[in-house]
């Protein structure tokens, strides 16, 4: 075992180890993920430029929330590489070392902080220093209050700055949870069924959103309505059992016979 | 500029002027009043409120932790009884050459045990500000030590309760110790002076009731400073969904640390001032019972809003003193009795009930979550 380790110390340290740099924003190469033999992840290979929106369909358990922890830190793969933003690897950072890298995630159930009022929602996600004593005494006691409610003006909530988030209906927790992503300003935004609950009209609203907020930040959204994939208007891929299955257009991935062969049915 | 919430709110103001009324109205009655009189107030008496007043410091500093940031520590008394034996060992050293044994250096317990020399952690004690210092240094630096390893390694929830309750329990086993140096079973008592008054004097008794009540608005006023600042904020908010609070970039474990490590200097604070007036610190006060009391005065008088804590403290020791007075085989049952009725029916507790009915929506939904009687908790931010 020991002299293996020393012969071939490349192999030892593991692929993910070795020095590489990306150009793309995000890359991702050959996950892998098992949870009690479990294959959640099988070869997940994945790439994102800068700017780029992106949309992940799949059936249930095609490995898309799994990806999406893999790439917050929430859960770390068996092997693989997972490169962001030329050097870094997310795969030796934790949460918030990924959070501070510039790496936002809207989950699927929305979680805002329902004490607070949709407006310190915004505050605490503010993108800034977040040592505990910088928020003691420091800028984080100090924002502007138009800094806060030009934020809530984008995602629509600026009527219900002062109201507890608790008190929001489905969809606005949703908006709130957008807004608290924008107000990180991160390269990348990762937004794990962000209509699910939604009205047309708010489905609509929130693509139209996404659009506005892509080539500013990268965004990855995982989404089951294909309507609102439609008109998100981008690359598309599909997944399946833990690893791409096809990508491309929408129109190219819907018409693949493999996608429609195990999400869209026939 | 955003809104602010105020430093001093409404129950604030209220809870400092009854507070400060309290201060001002007990010495005066004591020491003006002719003895006899119905209005006079005997100087047993004012011991007595320090003790409440002290005992308000320690829930105080408890809510903190437990009402903001949800960690319900079950050990909270330890940290009291570490300031205490910090106030106690600076206390015995003033002895001096007035002890039973007349040794000029060593305690009376330490002739006793053939102690030949003052052992290292004595050192400095004979000075007032070091003991002023170790009052808060020691259950500090526990806290942080213990906190920061607890809260690292994502200790939450029972477990950390738990763990907070053995770390009592055991530096209750060890102070039982003689091998300790600090007196063992007996403890550290017949004290003497402090900084030149004597313990028993009538004026010492009155001033350290009157430093006990300032000690205990200023801490109200540090709880406010992190409360309502950003930090209480995003502590507020890791009490509520602290893996949400991660994939913002901020580090849980770094904000708890803090809060846990003011809250026991408080409660050491408390402790040193509870010791003078009571006359005797000893093991005992390291038992889980004790932490577990003040458990009760905090959920009594409302957690998560620092003037309940307070208030619940004085509230139940009160009863304590009536109760045990009249019936003391009760007072177990009544206590335990108490916890059940305020946990099915008073689930936030005298100060958070009158919040959440007269305090507006916005106040009342800052108040932590009501216990759950049979909690089915599910992990926050778990995507299915």
């Amino acid at each position: 075992m020991s002299t293996d380790l020393l012969e071939r110390p490349d192999a030892a340290r593991g692929p993910a180890n070795r020095k590489r740099e990306t150009e793309a924003l995000l890359y991702l190469d050959d996950l892998r993920v098992t949870f009690d033999g479990y294959k959640a992840l099988r070869g997940l290979s994945l790439t994102l430029a800068r700017g780029e929106l992106r949309a992940i369909i799949g059936p249930n358990g095609a490995g898309k929330t799994t990806m999406m922890d893999c790439i917050t830190g929430k859960t770390r793969p068996d092997s693989g590489i997972a490169l962001f933003d030329g050097s870094h690897d997310l795969l030796r950072s934790d949460e918030p070392a990924i959070a501070d890298l510039g790496i936002g995630r809207k989950f699927q159930k929305p979680t805002v902080f329902e004490s607070h009022t949709v407006a310190d929602n915004v505050l605490l996600a503010l993108k800034g220093p977040r040592a505990a004593f910088a928020s003691l005494f420091g800028w984080r006691n100090r924002v502007e209050r138009e800094r806060i409610d030009a934020l809530l003006e984008t995602v629509g909530l600026l009527a219900h700055r002062d109201r507890p988030a608790a008190d929001l209906s489905h969809g606005q927790k949703q908006w709130l949870e957008i807004g608290m992503l924008l107000a990180q300003d991160p390269k990348l935004l990762l937004v794990d069924e962000p209509v699910a609950g939604m009205t047309d009209a708010e489905t609509a609203e929130t693509a139209r959103l996404l659009r506005r907020i892509a080539g500013e930040h990268a965004v990855l959204v995982v989404e089951h309505d294909m309507h609102f994939v439609r008109d998100l208007g981008c690359r598309v891929t599909c997944l399946h059992e833990g690893a791409v299955l096809a990508e491309g257009s929408i129109d190219a991935v819907s018409a693949d016979p493999r996608v429609v062969e195990v999400y869209l049915g026939r | 500029m955003t809104p602010r919430t105020p430093l001093i709110d409404r129950k604030g103001w209220i809870f400092l002027a009854v507070l400060a009324a309290f201060c001002l109205a007990v010495p005066v009655l004591n020491l003006a009043a002719p003895e006899g009189s119905g209005l006079h107030v005997p100087t047993y008496l004012v011991s007595l409120f320090g003790k409440y007043l002290a005992y308000a410091l320690l829930a105080v500093s408890l809510d903190l932790v437990w009402g903001y940031c949800g960690i319900l520590s079950l050990g909270h008394g330890a940290f009291f009884a570490l300031g205490g034996y910090a106030m106690g060992m600076y206390l015995m050293r003033q002895i001096g050459a007035r002890g039973v044994y007349g040794n000029p250096v060593l305690p009376d317990f330490m002739v006793f045990l053939n102690y030949k020399a003052l052992p290292w952690y004595w050192y400095g004690f004979d000075h007032f500000a070091f003991a002023g210092l170790m009052v808060l240094l020691v259950p500090g630096l526990l806290a942080f030590v213990f906190g920061w390893l607890a809260f690292r390694s994502r200790v939450t929830g029972v477990y950390l309760s738990i763990i907070t309750q053995a770390l009592t329990y055991a530096l209750m086993l060890a102070f039982f110790r003689n091998d300790m140096g600090l007196g063992g079973n007996n403890g550290l008592t017949d004290f003497k002076d402090l900084l030149g008054f004597s313990v028993q004097s009538q004026t010492f008794r009155v001033g350290i009731f009157v430093a006990t009540g300032v000690a205990l608005a200023l801490g109200y006023l540090v709880a406010r400073v992190m409360t309502v600042s950003a930090y209480g904020k995003i502590l507020i908010a890791v009490r509520d969904a602290e893996s949400r609070t991660r994939f913002l970039g901020y580090r849980p474990e770094h904000f708890k640390t803090l809060a846990f490590t003011v809250s026991a200097m408080m409660a050491g604070v408390a402790g040193a001032l509870y010791v003078p007036q009571v006359g005797i610190i000893n093991p005992g006060e390291f038992a889980p019972g004790n932490s577990i009391e003040t458990v009760i005065w905090v959920a009594v008088g409302g957690r998560g809003t620092l003037v309940g804590a307070a208030l619940g403290a004085v509230l139940v020791n009160y009863a304590k003193t009536v109760l045990t007075g009249v019936m003391p085989d009760a007072w177990l049952f009544a206590l335990g009795g108490l916890f059940v009725i305020v946990t099915l029916f008073l689930p936030r507790g005298l100060v958070g009930t009158v919040i959440e009915r007269f305090g507006g929506r916005r106040a009342a939904a800052k108040l932590p979550p009501e216990p759950e009687i049979a909690p089915e908790r599910v992990e926050q931010g778990q995507g299915a």
